[in-house]
């Protein structure tokens, strides 16, 4: 009996123990470098320098602020509901680190006799993981918003609430052009499913229409109008401070990870590299991760250059302008994949 | 005088067929100059154009930011690079004495402390003695102060002084830790300041 989702290979279970640890010990290292990159790049992009104090090159700034935010008084505000204010930033942080399991880096290796696979967990519903996760990441937000007893944040809260379920929707229809071509569901299906040619090329609008909604899901500029710092202070999190704003900035960044990591995985190939190169099993997760940190590259980019949408022209956006491209999307491929079998 | 002037034809008459306007309108009643540039609006984009254009908008946004990253950083490290001051810039005060003689050049009028508009400056004037000779005329200033928390660095105390003994330097490091310290006697007025900032020519 199948209680949770089939799974297409397991090892043992000190295997998948030192598997978890290895990966999230990885994973969360990355976390401090998107933070310094991000701020370093926004620097270039408005042509400054970024931090540059703390260490050489600046490259401690996120050490200090980890140091200064965790050693900050914990408050709450007295309007805020004391249990929903501390569970939710682990609601988002937890949603986070949990899709992040999903993430193939690498094929099932042989490492010291043992077969292992170089992820957390290859499910047969891949996709449908993140989503569901995507989709309890969403209490996260509306929660500590609502439980801060602020307008500001129960504003944010209710905008990232409207925001998360219309762009949930085209970010999953997005995927089904690819599952249809790929027929299965297993993300590292997926992945040697494109050995030919990776999906960005046939699928390339619904790359495009899958980063724009991971914008949006990710909160991230041009569609932060959860934070939006001008007219909401900081949105949600206008309440929150030092761990558990940690918290939720951690989790922000840990998701423009993870939505990294599904587009390299989903579109840009995985592990695989083109021209027919075939390089060593272990250096597949250095080709993941240096296709995460293109995929990063790109969220950092587009947040230097677009300023933040309007609240209609978000929903407008959302449902009149990506949905139909998305269901269309889908559509010609199901019709192509049947035409061309 | 007639709607129509002489010049309302050259820069009317080639917006016209853009706009799309019938010719049968009268003539704008006045010229808004040769140096205006008409900006032509778009039209309203429909659902598949409006989408396209915001995409391509998007594209030409993204080439700029990246033309900004090869680009070499504008920022001036500050306490390392300091922006140079030009030579007329007001930063702090300095009193000046006469090179040859080595007297005071204040005289303790007290015009500069009548002209300053934050009433910063505190003048105590005495009287010259034959073995006490402290500046050039009959007094001299034995106390100056100027209280550099209320200064507006206006330059008015070096307007009005009449033997340019009081000058505005150009040091603009004047962060204290107490609001005493900020209160400048004639002794630091006088001393040779270090200069601490970088000069650069006026036309520069």
């Amino acid at each position: 009996m199948t209680v949770l989702a089939q799974v297409g290979f397991y090892e043992a279970w000190w295997v998948q123990i030192l598997k978890a640890i290895v990966i999230f010990a990885v994973g969360l290292q990355l976390v401090p470098v998107v933070l310094l990159a991000e701020r370093k790049l926004l620097g270039r992009f408005q042509a400054r320098y970024g931090p540059n104090r703390v260490g050489p090159y600046g490259a401690l700034q996120p050490l200090a602020d980890i140091v200064k935010l965790l050693t900050k008084e914990q408050f709450r505000p007295t309007t805020s509901v004391g249990v929903l204010f501390a569970v939710a930033p682990l609601i988002s942080i937890l949603t986070a680190v949990a899709a992040f399991a999903i993430i193939p880096f690498g094929n099932v290796q042989h490492i010291f006799g043992e077969r292992v696979g170089l992820y957390g967990v290859d499910l047969s519903i891949g996709p449908l993981y993140l989503f569901a996760f995507g989709a309890v990441a969403f209490y996260g937000i509306m929660l500590g918003g609502w439980s801060s007893g602020s307008k500001y944040s129960f504003l944010g809260a209710m905008r990232g609430a409207a925001q998360l379920i219309s762009y949930e929707v085209s970010q999953g229809l997005a995927l089904v052009g690819v599952i249809i071509s790929a027929q299965t569901l297993s993300l590292t299906g997926i992945v040697t499913a494109q050995k030919g040619m990776w999906y960005l090329i046939p699928q390339f609008f619904g790359f495009l229409i899958f980063l724009t909604a991971s914008f949006a899901e990710t909160n991230r500029a041009p569609f932060d109008l959860t934070e939006a710092d001008a007219e909401l202070v900081g949105g949600y999190n206008t309440e929150y401070g030092g761990g558990r704003f940690a918290s939720y900035y951690f989790a922000e960044y840990l998701n423009v990870l993870v939505v990294s990591g599904i587009v390299t995985t989903i579109f840009l190939g995985g592990w695989l590299l083109p021209f027919g190169i075939h390089p060593p099993g272990w250096v597949d997760p250095f080709v993941v991760l240096f296709k995460m940190s293109l995929i990063t590259f790109l969220f950092i980019w587009v947040r230097a250059t677009l300023p933040r949408l309007r609240y209609d022209q978000l929903m407008s956006f959302g449902w009149k302008v990506l949905l139909p491209l998305a269901t269309l999307n889908a559509l010609v491929t199901a019709v192509l994949v049947v035409v061309t079998h | 005088m007639s709607a129509a002037m002489p010049g309302d034809e050259q820069t009317s008459a080639p917006a016209a067929p853009q706009s799309g306007a019938p010719a049968t309108l009268p003539v704008q009643s006045w010229s808004p100059g040769e140096d205006v540039i008409e900006v032509k609006r778009t039209p309203a984009p429909g659902a598949a154009r409006g989408t396209w254009r915001t995409f391509r908008e998007t594209v030409r946004g993204m080439k700029t930011t990246l033309g900004r990253m090869v680009e070499a950083p504008t920022t001036v490290q500050y306490p390392e690079e300091k922006t140079a001051v030009y030579p007329r810039f007001r930063g702090r005060h300095k009193l000046h004495r006469f090179e040859d003689t080595g007297l005071e050049k204040c005289v303790g009028c007290s015009l500069c402390a009548a002209a300053c508009p934050a009433d910063c400056i505190r003048v105590v004037a005495a009287e010259n003695t034959a073995e006490n000779r402290v500046s050039a005329g009959e007094r001299y200033a034995a106390v100056y102060e100027i209280n550099l928390s209320r200064c507006i660095f206006c330059g008015y105390c070096e307007v009005a002084c009449p033997f340019d003994a009081i000058t505005m330097g150009h040091d603009y490091e004047l962060s204290d830790y107490d609001r005493a310290d900020l209160i400048f006697t004639k002794e630091m007025l006088l001393a040779e300041p270090l200069e601490r900032t970088p000069l650069r020519n006026e036309g520069d």
